[in-house]
């Protein structure tokens, strides 16, 4: 019941909010402000009350939604949800002290912003199919209202792109979610769409097996976004506001990852093995094709946007290494690009909402002029890069480490985003904070303000806090990582492969093994 | 010769909606008489009908049960049906209310049309005989025809009149001739026999029952505005009365669907090989055009006429899983449709002044800032139209595609779901224009309380259908 209040939390404030007159801005963005600080430290409780030894749902909740189709109102948390659960709560509400000075429509743009909260948290609390969907659906209004409202000058072009391209993939997704709904239906008679037990009994062949994997691939590649589905990542990152973007980068990009986790593995674990290297070349692709694309952009928000695919292809890698290492550093990774993104796209609304430009040329010098702004955007810079003692590290590390022990070429050619990134992070650290101060509209800029360092320190902590000392992080994790692990690990899964093979052939296989049981048996029995 | 009628079939009660319906109409033409320019006690009279219509629709028990020697049904279909056609009219003639006064007709016969159009629906959605499905569906079209061109100063209304006329007809011959070969070559107009004969005498390649079929299919076809028979919708939704069009896109569209379900899937269930195939070009068909026809459309009311051809095309996918599943989803469906798209119609009379509809997309510019309410309730409406969860349209759609699937239409339905999210891209267009621009004009809505009636009663039942489906969908399960 406490999860349930702190999902549907924010939309009860949004609903609230609309009782407000729209004179009264004060009023609406304390409102707003107070219900996602509430919310983030009631999610708090939920971290601090979570046993870290278990893979189990914790906070669960089971009860009947739609009774004739088997579909219930299920939810709970495990390891792999609950931190990016309670980064979503905190992310709202940093970016509603963000969105302060939103001048247009203050009290729809809170209103977006609190349901936009709510259809995320929906998401990462689901347990049943029918109602991800309905959540994963729902979150695209809320975003597309605010990308395509306060966005930039070509934003209504950036919204209906993002909703229409999400929306095919997910719609994609609803095809599969049925046929699993029957299949299931089929071979158990439960009539039910609960992802918990449709992971234990799903036994599709492996040609169906294939094409589902497909189904939920595009919906959850389209929203990582991986290479080739990105294409409408970077005209929605730089049209959207600030803390649209954010929003973007930290919590619905981690909803495709999330995925991929929940779904695609533990649903399909011998299609997931067989489709690794088509999956790894993409990630690959895309963390040197985004790597060399944020190299050459002229404009702040896209190089940012760009080095998300760079970023989010290192995630992707790890989570399909099907080891241990591999999706612990993805799943910190997820955390760490929420966190240094979402920080990036913050300190590039600060000089935005100065200058009402994001063009690199039009920088320069900088740090003459805001200093603590330049100490705040280096640390952002080196822990986006992934610098020792920060948190890209860690889950950097953690993914070459888990990747290597699959094949050392990929974790080759994936080091190379690393370097990569230093390039274009530092050149443009260089163009814009360094040089000389030469543009005359620069000479007066003011340092940041109490308002934008208290959305920026908390980030700045957490940079430091996961790159010295993860393990608060990393525990929550472990019990769930393992036992993903032991589902979709090629050593675990090879006897159902053979089991696949040929019938003829998997009862041989039987046959020996009882006689083998049957002689430990009387050896043991003598 | 048969003799008329044996007496034990005559059963009033069965027919009781009908006749209680017929009473009411005849009893609100009478009252216009006496009631003057004030138009309110006439549509309260209507309203009245169309509730105890509903209520003695459930006067025959048990169910189902049958009539009029077998021509005649009452079974969880009809009863269903039944109430959703007395809502949506019901919700016709409270948006007519303040839309009439506003375009100044005054005119009485406007209730009592919808009420005997009405009467038809019931004939359409109960009967398992031809002869009954060809009476149902003339007096729908006969009032449509009189509804469509009730502006009658309106050069536009009048030749959506007449084009409904001349084509309707033109389809009905159609749909006659396709029954009379399929009595010839069954030899009876009765659904059961015909299933009966198809079944026993192995009739399925008999040319001439199947040229009777593909008549049918036409016939049916352009009562509910499938492609390639929906040339007429966009020109008669666009130049009716606006109440006029929403009534014509939920309930005569239902009627004729339900009319489609039984003739299908309980006459000639057996011959599904050969006809499976032509109604999946038809829904397919449907679903592209309707959906890419509306993409280019600047007014309202014609985007809603081809977002409605391509519900059409969602609808017939129940008709192609013919399992009874598939007509549970049909129910859900249709009232889930009504819902919305009254609400949908509401909003577009709300925002229309006389002399001035505002039927132009760019009309609703900057609305969410000038009437957020109204501008919110849009996009729900719209979202829902699209299949968005958690609202209506996403259960109903869940509900048909499920039905297909568990029939093996696999193909079906990703082309189905792929066309919704082209269908999204015209109903965001509304939302981008209502959030996303500046305000072109002044509104002057005045908020007609009647109107605004049938906006919350859209809003409910779109959020509740969408969000607590489950009391619903039990009761539309076909057992």
């Amino acid at each position: 019941m406490f999860l349930t209040l702190i999902t549907f939390l924010p939309i009860i404030g949004a609903i609230l909010l609309a009782f407000f007159p729209k004179e009264n801005e004060g009023a609406i963005k304390q409102t707003a402000l107070a219900v996602a600080a509430a919310d983030f430290l009631l999610s708090l409780l939920l971290w601090t009350n979570f046993d870290n030894s278990t893979h189990k749902m914790q906070y669960g909740l089971n009860i009947p939604w739609i009774e004739s189709w088997g579909i219930n109102y299920h939810i709970g948390l495990d390891g792999i949800s609950l931190l990016l659960y309670v980064m979503t709560t905190f992310l709202t509400m940093l970016c509603i002290i963000a969105s302060w000075e939103v001048k247009k429509h203050i009290r729809e743009y809170m209103m977006a912003m609190l349901a936009l909260s709510t259809g995320m948290l929906g998401v990462f609390i689901s347990l049943d199919l029918f109602m991800f969907y309905v959540f994963w659906e729902f979150q695209l209004v809320p975003m597309y209202i605010i990308v395509g409202v306060w966005g930039g000058p070509r934003r209504i072009y950036a919204a209906v792109k993002f909703f229409i391209y999400t929306a095919v993939g997910s719609l994609l997704m609803l095809v599969a979610i049925i046929w699993i709904y029957f299949h299931i239906k089929q071979t158990t008679g439960v009539a039910t769409a609960d992802i918990l037990f449709i992971t234990e009994h799903i036994s599709a062949p492996l040609d169906t097996q294939k094409w589902l994997w497909l189904a939920f691939f595009l919906a959850f590649a389209i929203k990582v976004p991986m290479f080739p589905f990105h294409t409408w990542l970077p005209d929605a990152h730089v049209e959207a506001p600030t803390a649209g973007s954010v929003i973007l980068a930290g919590v619905l990009l981690k909803m495709g990852t999330y995925g991929f986790l929940r779904f695609n593995l533990p649903f399909f674990p011998q299609a997931s093995y067989d489709f690794m290297p088509f999956i790894a070349w993409l990630s690959i692709i895309g963390i040197v094709y985004g790597a060399l694309v944020s190299m050459v952009q002229e404009d702040l928000k896209k190089l940012v946007a760009y080095s998300s695919v760079s970023h989010l292809g290192f995630v992707m890698l790890g989570i399909f290494a099907l080891n241990e290492y591999g999706i612990q550093g993805a799943l910190i990774q997820n955390i760490n690009h929420g966190i240094s993104t979402g920080a990036l796209f913050l300190l590039v609304g600060v000089i935005y909402d100065r200058r009402h430009t994001r063009l690199i040329k039009e920088f320069g010098g900088l740090s003459k002029q805001m200093p603590i702004y330049a100490v705040c955007f280096m640390i952002v810079a080196l822990s986006s890069i992934g610098l020792p003692g920060m948190n890209g590290f860690v889950g950097e590390f953690l993914i070459l480490l888990g990747i290597f022990q699959v094949n050392g070429l990929w974790a080759a050619c994936a080091t190379s985003g690393v370097i990569l990134a230093a390039c274009y992070i530092l050149w443009m650290f260089q163009r814009v904070m360094f040089l000389e101060l030469k543009n005359p509209k620069n000479m007066k800029l003011k340092d940041m303000n109490m308002r934008e360092l208290i959305t920026i320190v908390p980030l700045l902590i957490l940079i430091f806090w996961i790159g010295l000392y993860p393990k608060p992080f990393m525990k929550t994790f472990d019990a769930s990582v393992n036992n993903l692990v032991s589902k979709v690990s090629p050593d675990n899964f090879r006897p159902k492969q053979d089991h696949n093979a040929g019938e003829h052939h998997a009862s041989l296989i039987t046959k020996t093994e009882l006689a083998k049981l049957n002689a430990q048996l009387k050896t043991s029995h003598n | 010769m048969k003799p008329i009628l044996a007496p034990e079939s005559i059963d009033l009660i069965a027919l009781a909606p009908v006749l209680v319906l017929s009473v009411f109409a005849m009893g609100v033409l009478v009252l216009d008489l006496w009631a003057g320019k004030n138009k309110t006690l006439v549509m309260f009279v209507s309203l009245v009908g169309l509730l105890m219509t509903a209520i003695s629709a459930f006067a025959k028990n048990p169910i189902p049960a049958f009539a009029f020697t077998d021509s005649y049904i009452v079974d969880h279909l009809s009863l269903f049906f039944t109430c959703i056609f007395t809502l949506s009219s019901g919700m016709a003639i409270l948006l007519s209310e303040d839309y009439n006064e506003r375009e100044g007709i005054k005119v009485g016969e406007y209730y009592a049309l919808i009420l005997l159009c009405t009467v038809g629906m019931i004939v359409l959605a109960s009967s398992t005989d031809m002869i009954m499905i060809f009476l149902g569906i003339e007096i729908v079209s006969i009032c449509l025809y009189v509804l469509a061109g009730f502006k009658r100063d309106d050069p536009v209304s009048n030749e959506a009149a007449l084009k409904y006329f001349l084509l309707g007809a033109f389809a009905t011959g159609f749909l006659l001739y396709g029954m009379t070969l399929v009595y010839g070559s069954t030899g009876s107009t009765n659904l059961f026999k015909i299933a009966d004969f198809v079944k026993t005498e192995g009739a399925q390649s008999n040319p001439l029952l199947l040229m009777g079929i593909v008549l049918l299919v036409i016939g049916l076809g352009f009562k509910v505005a499938a492609v390639p028979f929906h040339m007429w919708a966009p020109d008669v939704y666009q130049g009716s009365p606006t109440p006029v069009t929403a009534f014509m896109s939920v309930g005569p569209k239902a009627a004729a669907f339900a009319a489609f379900f039984r003739v299908f899937t309980e006459a000639i269930p057996e011959m599904a090989p050969s006809w499976e195939i032509l109604l999946c070009v038809i829904a397919v068909l449907s679903m592209f055009v309707g959906n890419l026809g509306a993409i280019m459309q600047t007014n309202i009311k014609r985007m809603l006429a081809f977002s409605s051809i391509s519900h059409a095309g969602y609808l017939l996918i129940a008709v192609i899983a013919k399992s009874s599943l598939a007509g549970s989803a049909l129910l859900f469906y249709l009232l889930a449709y009504s819902f919305t798209t009254f609400g949908a119609f509401g909003i577009v009379i709300l925002l229309g002044r006389k002399g001035q509809e505002n039927l132009e997309i760019e009309n609703y510019s900057g609305l969410a800032y000038k009437h957020p309410i109204l501008a919110l309730s849009m996009t729900v409406f719209l979202l829902s139209l699209g299949g968005l969860p958690p609202f209506a349209g996403f259960v109903a759609k869940f509900y048909i595609f499920s039905a297909a699937m568990e029939e093996g239409f696999v193909t079906l339905v990703i082309i189905a779901v792929l066309n919704s999210a082209i269908s999204f891209y015209y109903y965001l267009k509304v939302v981008v224009f209502m959030y996303m621009k500046e305000p072109t004009g002044e509104f002057q809505i005045s908020l007609t309380p009647m109107t605004l009636f049938v906006v919350i009663i859209g809003i409910i039942g779109t959020i509740e259908l969408g969000i607590f489906p489950d009391s619903i969908i039990a009761l539309t399960s076909i057992p």
